[in-house]
């Protein structure tokens, strides 16, 4: 029972991960692209409930940040209090790319800015543009694990039940995978690629290589379920019964597979979103002003903004409770297997 | 008595006479003392080593074919040249020729070179070597990057030996900033390289891997030890030319160490931490974060003001026609609209730029010679402030207009989008190209933000002209208009936006050719000021390139660094190498 408690807090938080990232328009505050030149690189907007007067106030509120031009600090100006506003209308955005609306959950009323994580070089929300940032990696990390995971299933079933030269060629050819330095490879696509390539475009790049180097493990793990699977006393006996390939591998060994298949995807995609995050950061994801996790981070390739911008850290922190969820998911989805088949 | 004495006198007088004359001939048969240089820094003590870094390795310590910057930051230490700029007060003077004269038509120079001069090796510097390296520099063979430079009115300039201690130039027609050419253009020993040059292996000797006996030259330090990948060491001459004021033979410093670390955060860590003494050129971000430890770790900052460096924007505006590029080619109409140009230029944020880019340490560019050229700036070019209503203003009466959901169509009803290429490893041009992007979307233009890597770059402004628009710096090495020409002329090597014209593509351009040809024949300051003030004005008026801004030149060293005096030209920290010492 206690096994069923993991896997369900697990999936809980997952779900509710996913939620605010694909809704991620109502969630943020502004546009991922929203410049404020007067208030590049501010640390996280504090809330308050006792203002200057020691007066307590039941709806928490935020102060203007002044930047002190001579030193770049920021300081807050105690004149006026905004509060906290919910369901507030502001700019305009779509949700998946389809529904027009321009509410969203929380925000004050200018000249005031709520920045939870802090803003960015050119003043941009970085709250915001963690959650429009996840739309990218997150469903980048989950598209190239379905893909990986996918090309497994057939390659490692097709080894794994026809054994033989089949099985010969198709594992060299994923030792070949396994051995290929992609990174480097990544660089050379891109450089043969035309000046600008549209967001979507790179979008199925990524994915794509993501996902088509990937898919080695699962289908070595895959084949060596096949390998028992069809070996079982009930496999025999169907095909003994004249049971075609086809019918077997469907009704019978694929099934089987179905509890590595899940772990594997569990334990992959945090996995490809981190790839992801790795060449977004290294430069080679989408451009400006479109957020990626791995474009957050990459400012912090900058001794300046490590040393002096913490607020900048704060994307990666946040993976961290992300990546436990779907590892402890993983771990669940293990035991869980591993007791049936035993 | 009188018998004696007419006996004696006579040859008193002989012997006398005879010790004069050898005495005479001794004196004369010594050599004259040599011509040192004689500077007047402040006096500093002898010894101690200096740590300075380099963002990569030379790839090669030939000074007739060094073209990236760290081969050139340590062959300048290595050699010496016949005239050089003063980097503080970007005049000329003398160096290894002491003096010289100019004919009355302009075309002939005579420089009377030091005498009694060594080598790093011991041998002597004679006028034989000054001609030597004229020779290799004007050697069709070996390709020197600045055998242009001494190409003046179409042909090269001849270099006469006149004795030993003269040598004689003749140029084809009158040039302005003849003696500025001298600068930078190491002597060579001919003892050491004339057989390579005979023997037509030139462009092998002095790499990397020659061993340090084989080097000589008359710079203040020679080369010592190479260890690839980390540190380049140089050790005192003995033999060199200039001493301070009171005698004491320069340079003062024992030992130069130039270690190798890429990129520019690093040289800010090892800074910081004590590794290196001097740090040369680096970002307003790194700064700010060493301006606050500045006192607890004992080094010292320095913001010089603006350089030469200035930043710009430009159009792809090349003849497309041999090169398969059809989608760039319907959108050169929109670039080569004036007014197109006009309101992109309206619409920029330079003081946006200046506060996010550089932390408020450059200065907003509307022309392109900056505040740092004292002596060529035209201050009267207009630098209107930004305008989106202007910009927008422009656009409508060029044709264009703005659909429902606000993006910006050409007359022709396609919706204008393009992108601005640039190089990755400059972040703060790819800053720039983002709140260029982020201003240009207000006037409804969807602009993408393009960095790959500066091979490819190059590769595509001058070979492939695969791009749309583009964000690029240029600085030239020295405050005269003439090093500039290659980027002004319509058939410069560096005329960016329109390479290899035939003729020049518009009446401006045209006029600009006249007016740089004529600058560079003309002799008197106010008359070249004129024209090319005159040069500004069109860049500004017809802007083909869009200037943005040009960053402050900061340097830092550590205080126990003495006669630190930094300028605002290249090399900014150390063109005073041989007056530093350690205190």
């Amino acid at each position: 029972m206690k096994r069923n408690y993991k896997l369900r807090a697990a999936l809980a938080l997952l779900a509710a991960f996913h939620v605010f990232i694909l809704l991620a328009g109502f969630f943020a505050p502004y546009g991922f692209a929203t410049q404020d030149r007067d208030m590049a690189f501010a640390p996280p907007t504090r809330m308050h409930f006792v203002d200057a007067q020691d007066k307590f106030h039941a709806r928490p509120f935020v102060y203007v940040f002044k930047n002190n031009i001579s030193d770049s600090s920021y300081a807050e100006d105690l004149s006026y209090v905004y509060p906290l506003r919910l369901f507030v209308p502001g700019a305009p955005y779509k949700i998946a790319g389809m529904f027009s609306a321009r509410v969203h959950l929380f925000g004050v009323d200018a000249p005031a800015r709520i920045s939870l994580l802090g803003t960015d070089g050119y003043g941009r929300d970085q709250f915001s543009r963690f959650l429009y940032g996840g739309q990218l990696s997150l469903f980048a990390g989950i598209i190239a694990a379905v893909l990986s995971v996918g090309i497994g299933i057939v390659v490692g079933s097709l080894a794994g039940f026809y054994g033989g030269w089949i099985d010969n060629g198709l594992m060299r050819g994923s030792d070949l995978f396994f051995a290929l330095p992609w990174l480097y490879l990544l660089f050379a696509v891109r450089a043969a690629l035309p000046l600008h390539v549209p967001e979507w475009e790179v979008f199925l790049l990524l994915v794509s290589v993501i996902g088509l180097i990937g898919w080695a493990r699962p289908a070595r793990l895959i084949r060596g379920v096949v390998l028992s699977a069809r070996e079982r006393n009930f496999v025999r006996a169907a095909r003994g019964f004249g049971a075609s390939d086809a019918y077997l591998l469907r009704r019978h060994v694929l099934p089987q597979t179905y509890g590595v298949a899940l772990t594997q995807l569990a334990l992959l995609i945090p996995q490809y979103i981190l790839a992801e995050v790795t060449l977004s950061f290294l430069g080679l994801g989408i451009g400006e002003p479109v957020p990626s996790w791995g474009s957050l981070l990459a400012t912090l390739q900058h001794y300046d903004v490590l040393s002096s911008y913490w607020w900048m850290f704060l994307p990666a922190v946040l993976l961290v409770p992300l990546f436990f969820a779907y590892h402890a998911a993983a771990d669940a989805l293990q035991e869980r297997y591993e007791s049936i088949s035993l | 008595m009188g018998k004696a004495r007419s006996r004696r006198s006579p040859v008193v007088a002989f012997v006398l006479a005879c010790l004069c004359a050898s005495s005479i001939s001794l004196v004369s048969a010594t050599p004259p003392a040599p011509d040192w240089m004689v500077t007047d820094n402040p006096i500093g003590h002898s010894g101690g080593r200096l740590v300075v870094a380099l963002r990569s390795e030379p790839k090669t310590l030939n000074p007739v074919l060094a073209v990236d910057a760290p081969s050139r930051d340590v062959i300048r230490c290595l050699t010496a040249d016949l005239i050089h700029i003063n980097r503080e007060s970007e005049k000329t003077e003398p160096a290894l020729a002491k003096s010289w004269t100019v004919s009355r038509d302009g075309k002939q120079y005579t420089l009377h070179l030091r005498r009694g001069l060594q080598f790093s090796d011991g041998q002597p510097f004679t006028a034989d070597d000054v001609v030597f390296t004229f020779q290799v520099y004007l050697d069709e063979k070996i390709h020197s990057p600045q055998r242009d430079l001494l190409i003046v009115g179409g042909k090269p300039i001849s270099v006469q030996k006149i004795d030993a201690a003269t040598v004689q130039f003749d140029l084809a027609q009158p040039y302005a900033a003849a003696e500025r050419i001298f600068d930078s253009l190491a002597v060579l020993p001919r003892h050491l390289l004339e057989a390579a040059h005979q023997a037509g292996t030139f462009s092998q000797a002095w790499g990397v891997s020659t061993a340090p006996v084989q080097f000589a030259g008359l710079g203040p330090f020679r080369l010592k030890e190479y260890v690839p990948g980390e540190r380049i060491v140089l050790e005192r001459n003995p033999f060199y030319w200039k001493e301070d004021h009171q005698g004491k033979r320069l340079p003062y410093l024992d030992e130069v160490v130039f270690l190798f670390v890429p990129s520019e955060d690093a040289q800010v860590i090892r800074f910081q931490s004590g590794d290196t003494d001097v740090l040369s050129r680096f970002s307003a971000q790194n700064f700010s974060v060493l301006d606050k430890q500045q006192q607890v770790k004992s080094y010292h900052l320095f913001d010089l003001g603006p350089g030469l460096e200035y930043n710009f924007l430009f159009f792809n505006l090349n003849d497309l026609g041999s090169k398969n590029l059809p989608e760039i080619a319907k959108k050169q109409v929109w670039f080569q609209d004036l007014k197109f140009r006009q309101a992109v230029s309206a619409a920029i944020d330079r003081e946006g730029i200046i506060r996010l880019v550089y932390a408020g340490r450059a200065t907003p560019l509307w022309g392109h010679v900056t505040p740092g050229n004292k002596l060529w700036l035209d201050a009267n070019i207009s630098r209107p402030p930004r305008s989106l209503d202007r910009a927008r203003q422009l656009l409508q009466s060029a044709g264009y207009s703005w659909k429902g959901d606000a993006s910006l169509m050409d007359p022709r009803g396609n919706p204008v989008e393009f992108s601005i290429l640039t190089g990755a490893s400059n972040a703060q041009r790819v800053k720039m190209a983002t709140i260029i992007q982020d201003d240009l979307s207000q006037l409804g233009m969807s602009v993408h933000v393009v960095s790959l890597d500066f091979g490819a770059v190059v590769d595509r402004f001058m070979k492939t002209y695969d791009y749309e628009a583009a964000i690029m710096g240029l600085a030239s090495g020295d405050a005269d208009p003439t090093p500039e020409m290659n980027v002004w002329l319509s058939n410069g090597s560096t005329h960016l936006w329109h390479l290899n014209e035939s003729q020049p593509a518009t009446p401006w351009e045209s006029e600009i050719d006249r007016l740089m040809e004529q600058q560079l024949i003309t002799l008197d300051y106010s008359a070249r000021k004129k024209l090319y003030s005159r040069v500004q004005e069109i860049v500004a008026e017809e802007l083909p390139v869009i200037c943005l801004a040009s960053p402050n030149i900061l340097v830092g060293a550590k205080d126990g660094v003495g006669n630190f005096q930094p300028a605002t030209l290249d090399p900014y920290a150390l063109w005073n190498i041989e007056q530093l010492y350690i205190r």
